[in-house]
């Protein structure tokens, strides 16, 4: 009898080791989940503010704070956003930010590619050179060309114009652009190519049959990161737009009063992350792939 | 970087002889390929930056040459100063920040289940214009505690800590009574037992006076106690100050202390429905009543955030809040892609997991560590968007930066294009040395 306990003694604390070690973790790591659930909601609370805000109705939301929402959910309504869906001003911001959006992201693409496909796989005197020079044009800080590109706006007459915006962002966009293509138009295998060209395609039936079918990865996560960085503009916007402005800009305007205007403000700052939001949400993958590759403007 | 050189010889060969034609197609295929884009390049790009160089050397009206004229003004005005300064700020602390929380939390993630969830809230304002951050931030940051989120929890801990008083803007109503909010309001006569003291208050709303106050009476005076009575020493139409009077109202529940002649509180009272309350027992000597100190602490103002001194780290931790998701995807990645053989290695041979963390994991991480530091040193210099939302215009000189100072002063008002131009370039000067850096590594890569 004493001999068996003794042994279930020794063997209990044997056997149990792993699993009292496995407890001891769990309760190690409870603290770090705590803290982590803790950060996790901090980092959430100033967007969720921003939507309940949004939520509350025009004669509370200079008065009440946003949480009071989650007490009374009688506070909230559509209103504030039925009030700004007819507003013209906004709607028309929001289809202008659609638009140079949309433009400032496939004519970048298109462009870049081109000129990527270029550099990775034609043959030109001095060719190493100018990709140098162009990957060079990274350093240029937009501010640079905001003063002459002012004038010259005002000259050829795209200042105000959705081609204005359009053209300056593709522009600033593509030597990123040019460098991340080229980069990975350079990995496609040199015999897919050469057998094309024996085959007797031309340059231009290469590119748009393999090398931009094969180049699709490198071009979503580009197309992602130019199409936040457009939607997301201010700077650009707010230099060379004065009526046809984007939603960034429009709400801008409003904000020199900003609690007066807070139910236009806040409604409508939210549809503007609405939509960055879901872009990042369906292509998270290449936008953290992008990000990965180096995503410097 | 330039292995294709090679290539040149395999088409070459299987050419037919019109050599030069088909070397003048070829180049012009690149010629086209290239044409658009370099067009483009030349024309929003290399010619601005030329035309801003030489811009800064003439004076506002652009026609006459001033030298460098536009430079100095650059370090010698308050505001560019400032300005200067601001950014300089910027660069010694978002970028240190930024790593520093992408690292922990990275470190931290690694070690549990279930990150995705803790990631994407953390990612997730990167997705968000800065300018939509900034809207957000400024909705925060609002100095009235009902309706800012941060001063609303701030309230929250001042008011576990010094509750807000009954009566918080209640003033004496004569000079018989003196003192505030720091030491309770004392009455100025000396106290012996068997006085009765009035003290009389004004200044008080309408909301804060309890609803069970009734008539304000005097009361007796108490053999070997001392009584008194607080009211509401006013009445629609004014009434005589220091005199309780018909339709003025005791004040209920406030702390009334019987102090000694040092001011130390001896003993508390509450007061009745009229307003009267008693000390009985009082021992021979002279005392002074006074209300305390806490009826008159007043609600929690809230931190000016977006006033001057604090508006510059304010904007900076949004900024933080907005790149700390970067921060931490990056350094992930170059977390997972360490050996783990190495960190057990170092396990087995008797290390503890501090000693791995910082003799292995952070010199293997020091890449990716310096690639989040430098990518946010270029961002922090031309941070713009998060601080023109932010600010509200009165403190948009204190909160100045580079990039908001070129763009106020070329197109928000001043409209001095030479000084803007010279702005410019001193900020394109500065993000020179740290791309050339970035773009090494892009080149090691490549």
């Amino acid at each position: 009898m004493a001999t068996a306990s003794a042994t279930v003694e020794r063997q209990v604390p044997e056997l149990s080791e792993p699993a009292s070690t496995r407890i001891l973790r769990i309760l190690g790591k409870t603290p770090v989940y705590l803290f982590l659930v803790f950060i996790g909601l901090l980092w959430l609370v100033p967007t969720i503010g921003l939507l309940f805000t949004s939520l509350l109705e025009p004669a509370e939301i200079g008065r009440t704070g946003w949480w009071h929402v989650i007490t009374q959910p009688s506070l909230a309504t559509l209103d504030n956003y039925n009030a700004i869906l007819h507003n013209h001003a906004i709607t028309s911001a929001i289809w202008t930010t659609v638009w140079i959006s949309l433009g400032a992201t496939i004519l970048p693409i298109v462009l870049a590619s081109l000129a990527a496909y270029a550099f990775a796989w034609l043959e030109f005197p001095g060719r190493d050179w100018l990709f140098l020079v162009v990957v060079a044009l990274l350093v240029v800080p937009i501010q640079m060309a905001l003063i002459p590109i002012f004038s010259l706006y005002n000259d050829l007459g795209l200042f105000d114009t959705i081609p204005g915006l359009i053209l300056f962002h593709t522009a600033f966009g593509l030597p990123f652009a040019i460098f991340l293509l080229r980069n990975f138009f350079i990995g496609i295998p040199r015999d897919l190519l050469e057998a094309a060209r024996i085959d007797g395609a031309s340059e231009f039936r290469i590119f748009v049959r393999l090398i931009l079918p094969l180049g699709l990865p490198a071009i979503a996560s580009l197309a992602i990161f130019q199409f936040l960085w457009v939607w997301n503009d201010l700077i650009v916007a707010l230099t060379f737009a004065r009526d046809t402005q984007p939603i960034t800009v429009a709400i801008f305007s409003q904000m020199r009063q900003f609690s007066a205007n807070i139910e236009l403000i806040a409604p409508a700052a939210f549809i503007s992350l609405v939509i960055p939001l879901a872009v990042f949400f369906a292509f998270q993958r290449y936008f953290v792939q992008g990000l990965l590759a180096g995503s410097v403007k | 970087m330039t292995d294709t050189s090679t290539t040149v010889e395999a088409p070459a060969a299987g050419l037919p002889p019109k050599r030069g034609a088909e070397l003048w197609s070829r180049y012009g295929v690149a010629a086209v390929f290239l044409a658009p884009a370099l067009v483009l390049l030349s024309v929003w790009v290399v010619y601005p930056t030329l035309s801003t160089i030489r811009r800064s050397f003439y004076d506002k009206s652009g026609n006459s040459f001033i030298g460098l004229d536009n430079y100095r003004t650059l370090f010698s005005d308050e505001t560019l100063r400032k300005a200067i300064e601001n950014n300089l700020l910027w660069l010694l602390v978002v970028p240190a920040f930024v790593t520093a929380i992408g690292l922990v939390f990275a470190v931290l993630l690694e070690r549990i289940r279930f990150s995705v969830a803790f990631k994407v809230a953390v990612f997730m304002p990167m997705a968000i214009s800065l300018f939509a951050a900034g809207v957000i931030w400024r909705l925060m940051y609002d100095q009235d505690p009902q309706q800012g989120t941060i001063n609303a929890a701030l309230a929250v801990v001042k008011d576990a800590v010094s509750p807000t008083g009954a009566l918080p803007s209640a003033t004496p109503s004569t000079d018989a009574l003196t003192g505030g909010p720091d030491n309770g309001m004392v009455l100025n006569t000396p106290l012996r037992p068997g006085s009765v003291a009035q003290l009389g208050l004004t200044g008080i709303r309408e909301e804060d006076m309890p609803s069970d106050a009734t008539q304000a009476v005097v009361p007796e005076a108490l053999s070997g106690g001392i009584t008194g009575v607080v009211w509401r020493d006013f009445k629609p139409g004014g009434g005589t100050p220091g005199k309780i009077e018909q339709g003025e109202l005791g004040i209920p529940n406030v702390t009334v202390e019987l102090r000694d002649d040092s001011g130390r509180a001896l003993e508390r009272a509450t007061t009745e429905p009229d307003g009267t309350f008693s000390f009985e027992d009082v021992s021979q000597g002279t005392y002074r009543a006074a209300i305390a100190s806490k009826t008159f602490v007043q609600p929690y103002a809230g931190v000016a955030w977006l006033g001057e001194s604090l508006i510059t780290p304010a904007i900076m931790m949004a900024y933080i809040w907005v790149w700390a998701g970067f921060a931490m995807v990056v350094i992930a990645a170059g977390l997972a892609a360490i050996p783990r053989d190495l960190l057990e290695a170092a396990r087995t041979d008797g290390a503890s997991e501090w000693a791995v963390f910082r003799r292995v994991t952070i010199p293997l991480l020091a890449p990716v560590l310096s690639v989040v530091f430098i990518t946010m040193l270029i961002y922090v210099l031309k941070v713009f968007d998060i601080v023109i939302s932010i600010a509200p215009g009165s403190s948009q000189d204190d909160a100045n930066v580079i990039a908001l100072a070129m763009w106020r002063t070329s197109f928000g008002g001043a409209n001095d294009l030479g000084l803007g131009a010279a702005i410019a370039v001193f900020l394109f000067l500065l993000v020179i040395p740290i791309l050339a850096l970035n773009i090494r590594r892009f080149r090691r890569e490549a």
